[in-house]
């Protein structure tokens, strides 16, 4: 199934413009060129971001056109990376940081958490830091140890950072665009499960997709799952399932996890009455409880059933023997349904 | 199959000016008499605003405060060396710099007494905002460093550390990198023999921390950091060097932290008297000053007025600093982002509710 595939309804409308059916991989790297291409303050840094085009080709050819001195391979420090992105950004560049994989974000933490979020506030907007991270985040590709994680709460609790996450490919370049164009640090975390897992229609030129907007992937009546990432996909794919009990399930696919879209949340919970947040990473602290939290402020009076979550579990991320068994499957969020709807 | 060697490097260490004031002619850089008075002025001037601190923080006029005093040639030499558009990336005891370099002291009083407007320098001012977390402002100063490399511009950047900081990964990964990438960049380390209780030989087992930036392919240098003479005279070699393109240097100033590590520490409880007192005798300031009168360049008169002129002109910034009307609470939030998002002008609106009812 893609994503505006024959039994889903499209995310978005057709454009009219010349497009190609790219993946989220390649959207992501068309993003990239078309901004180096207009500003050339933008300039691309990480490790084998260069010479081999990334470790999921999300960089590829970039070298080739804009040359070592804007596409940067690094030493292997993702702190560096991050904190010498906060020097290049505070005097003029809009550093695109790439993290490997989300899993090797820590030694980075300390940079992104002391210096990238805080400096426009500290320095009362004398400084800022304008600089995208992007990370390959998720499980479900098989790979090493530490190479699946979902650690967006650690951000979200974090004030300074927006935080984007891309479902489909034209999303994926309508909100990277937008988070070059950002005046503020964007953590883009990028859902490697889905790299390559689909193509879709994407305009061949820039085009932008708002923050903080989320989007109604599947409109329905009975239900609102809410997702972001790899686990809208696995809510369409349940939706499916749900529509041959008759059961009309809204998806909103939330896009930014920071600033939050609490408007579409709640106007689609007021009108279904039940939700099912749905997230990779461990359910204890994770996003579903803020977004839980939140719709029990705003909306606990149109509520049917209390508000469930469809999470990892609370356990270290297994190795690919187990990623089936730990990774929110279409079963489950069926499942959450049928017991919200049974409340 | 034979075993050679394949790298050996020699770390120097420079020294000008002794402790009686006397000079290697040699050695002695070509400084304007007047500059050298200049150099005299400033560092007086900071051991003057310094000590003021430590009496407004013992009058609750000051929040913490990690003192300078006698680390002021350090400073003061670096200062001379810096061109006008280079950047200074700070740590937290380089308030004697920042204020060179052109940060009011009123906004240097102000962050260290709670405000944050004390870190928005004017504009022209080409200064980070003080790091505190140990070492992460290495980082930065390489990243500043190769952002001017990148856009051609005729300025480095000077960035600072204390020798606690040199065992934090984030000094070897910015070291490492501005080698690699040939960053615009000096860093100063300002080995002052504590990092808070811990002495430098339970920091490192290296004899030097200058030989460090010899594994990551960069000049390293050790200087007497008493000595403002050789301090100039490094400082202006590395930042040459990086404004010529030849890429990033370190320098190692050996200095003493004749304080405690700030108002909130005793450093009695982990050094003896006996040590503090043998780098007393190797005042930064008294040595200038006894270089000057054997040189005729100065008078128990013009010492007066200095005296006098710098407490004048300190109590007139702390006039300036306690006349700063109060920040508004919406200032907690009002720079968190370019463009307020909804949920933060949510809570501040609750803020301002609570604060007006």
């Amino acid at each position: 199934m893609s994503a505006s595939g024959a039994e889903g309804q499209a995310l978005h409308a057709v454009p009219e413009v010349a497009t190609e059916k790219q993946t989220i991989a390649q959207a992501v790297r068309d993003a990239m060129l078309e901004e180096m291409e207009r500003d050339e303050r933008v300039i691309v840094l990480g490790e084998d971001v260069g010479v081999d085009g990334g470790v999921f080709r999300a960089t590829d050819g970039l070298i080739e056109r804009f040359g070592a001195e804007r596409v940067i391979d690094t030493p292997l420090a993702e702190s560096a990376i991050i904190g010498m992105s906060v020097g290049l950004a505070a005097t003029g560049f809009r550093p695109i940081a790439e993290i490997q994989f989300m899993g090797f974000v820590y030694p980075a933490i300390n940079q992104l958490f002391a210096h990238a979020a805080r400096m426009r506030n500290r320095t009362r907007g004398t400084l800022s830091c304008p600089m995208v991270v992007r990370m390959p985040y998720g499980g479900g590709i098989h790979p090493p140890e530490h190479h699946s994680e979902s650690y967006e709460a650690l951000f979200l609790n974090t004030p300074g950072f927006k935080v984007v996450v891309p479902s489909n490919p034209y999303d994926a370049k309508g909100l990277l665009i937008s988070a070059i164009r950002d005046d503020d640090p964007v953590l883009f975390m990028e859902p490697k499960r889905v790299y390559r897992a689909f193509r879709e229609a994407v305009p061949a030129e820039a085009y932008t997709v708002p923050l903080g907007r989320a989007a109604v992937a599947r409109e329905g009546t009975d239900v609102t799952l809410i997702a972001w990432g790899a686990m809208v996909r696995v809510c369409l794919d349940a939706s499916e399932v749900l529509a041959r009990e008759d059961i009309n399930a809204e998806v909103v696919d939330l896009r930014t996890l920071n600033p939050l879209d609490r408007e579409t949340i709640i106007s689609s919970v007021v009108k279904t009455g039940r939700a099912v947040v749905v997230h990779e990473a461990p359910r204890t602290g994770g996003f579903g409880a803020e977004i839980s939290a939140q719709i029990h402020e705003h909306a606990m009076l149109q509520l049917e059933a209390p508000v469930q979550r469809v999470a990892g579990f609370d356990v270290v991320f297994p190795l690919a023997h187990n990623e089936k068994l730990y990774l929110p499957s279409r079963d489950r969020i069926v499942k959450a349904v049928e017991k919200v709807l049974a409340f | 199959m034979p075993r050679t060697r394949v790298y050996e490097a020699v770390t120097e260490r420079l020294e000008i000016l002794d402790t009686e004031g006397r000079v290697d002619d040699a050695l002695m850089p070509e400084i304007d008499t007047s500059r050298i008075r200049d150099l005299y002025r400033d560092m007086v001037l900071m051991r003057t605003f310094d000590e003021k601190a430590l009496k407004l923080q013992r009058q609750g006029r000051m929040g913490t405060w990690p003192p300078i005093k006698g680390q002021e040639a350090v400073q003061a030499g670096v200062a001379l060396a810096m061109g006008e558009n280079d950047w200074l990336i700070p740590a937290f005891r380089e308030h004697g710099i920042m204020v060179l370099r052109g940060v009011p002291l009123h906004l240097v009083y102000a962050y260290w007494a709670g405000d944050e407007r004390g870190s928005s320098f004017p504009e022209d001012v080409r200064c980070f905002p003080v790091a505190v977390p140990v070492g992460s402002q290495w980082q930065h100063g390489a990243g500043v460093g190769l952002s001017l490399k990148l856009r051609g511009e005729d300025a480095v950047a000077v960035t600072f550390g204390g020798d606690g900081s040199t065992s934090e990964g984030d000094f070897h990964e910015a070291v490492n990198c501005a080698g690699v990438f040939g960053a615009k960049t000096v860093f100063v380390i300002q080995n002052n023999q504590w990092a808070i209780s811990i002495p430098l030989h339970k920091q490192t087992a290296a004899e030097t921390l200058a030989q460090k930036a010899h594994a990551y392919g960069l000049p390293g240098i050790q200087v007497d950091g008493n000595d403002v003479f050789a301090v100039f005279t490094a400082a202006v070699e590395a930042i040459e060097r990086a404004r010529r393109g030849d890429g990033p240097s370190l320098i190692e100033a050996v200095t003493y932290r004749l304080g405690d590590h700030t108002t909130a520490d005793d450093a009695s409880r982990y050094r003896g008297e006996e040590e503090v007192e043998k780098w007393e005798a190797r005042d930064p300031i008294i040595r200038l000053r006894r270089y000057l009168d054997h040189q005729g360049l100065w008078d128990d008169d013009q010492e007066t007025i200095l005296r006098e002129e710098a407490q004048s002109w300190v109590d007139a910034q702390i006039k300036v600093l306690e006349e700063m009307p109060p920040q508004e609470p919406e200032e907690m939030f009002t720079s968190m982002y370019a463009a307020m998002p909804p949920h933060v002008a949510e809570q501040m609106g609750e803020l301002i509710q609570e604060t007006r009812s």
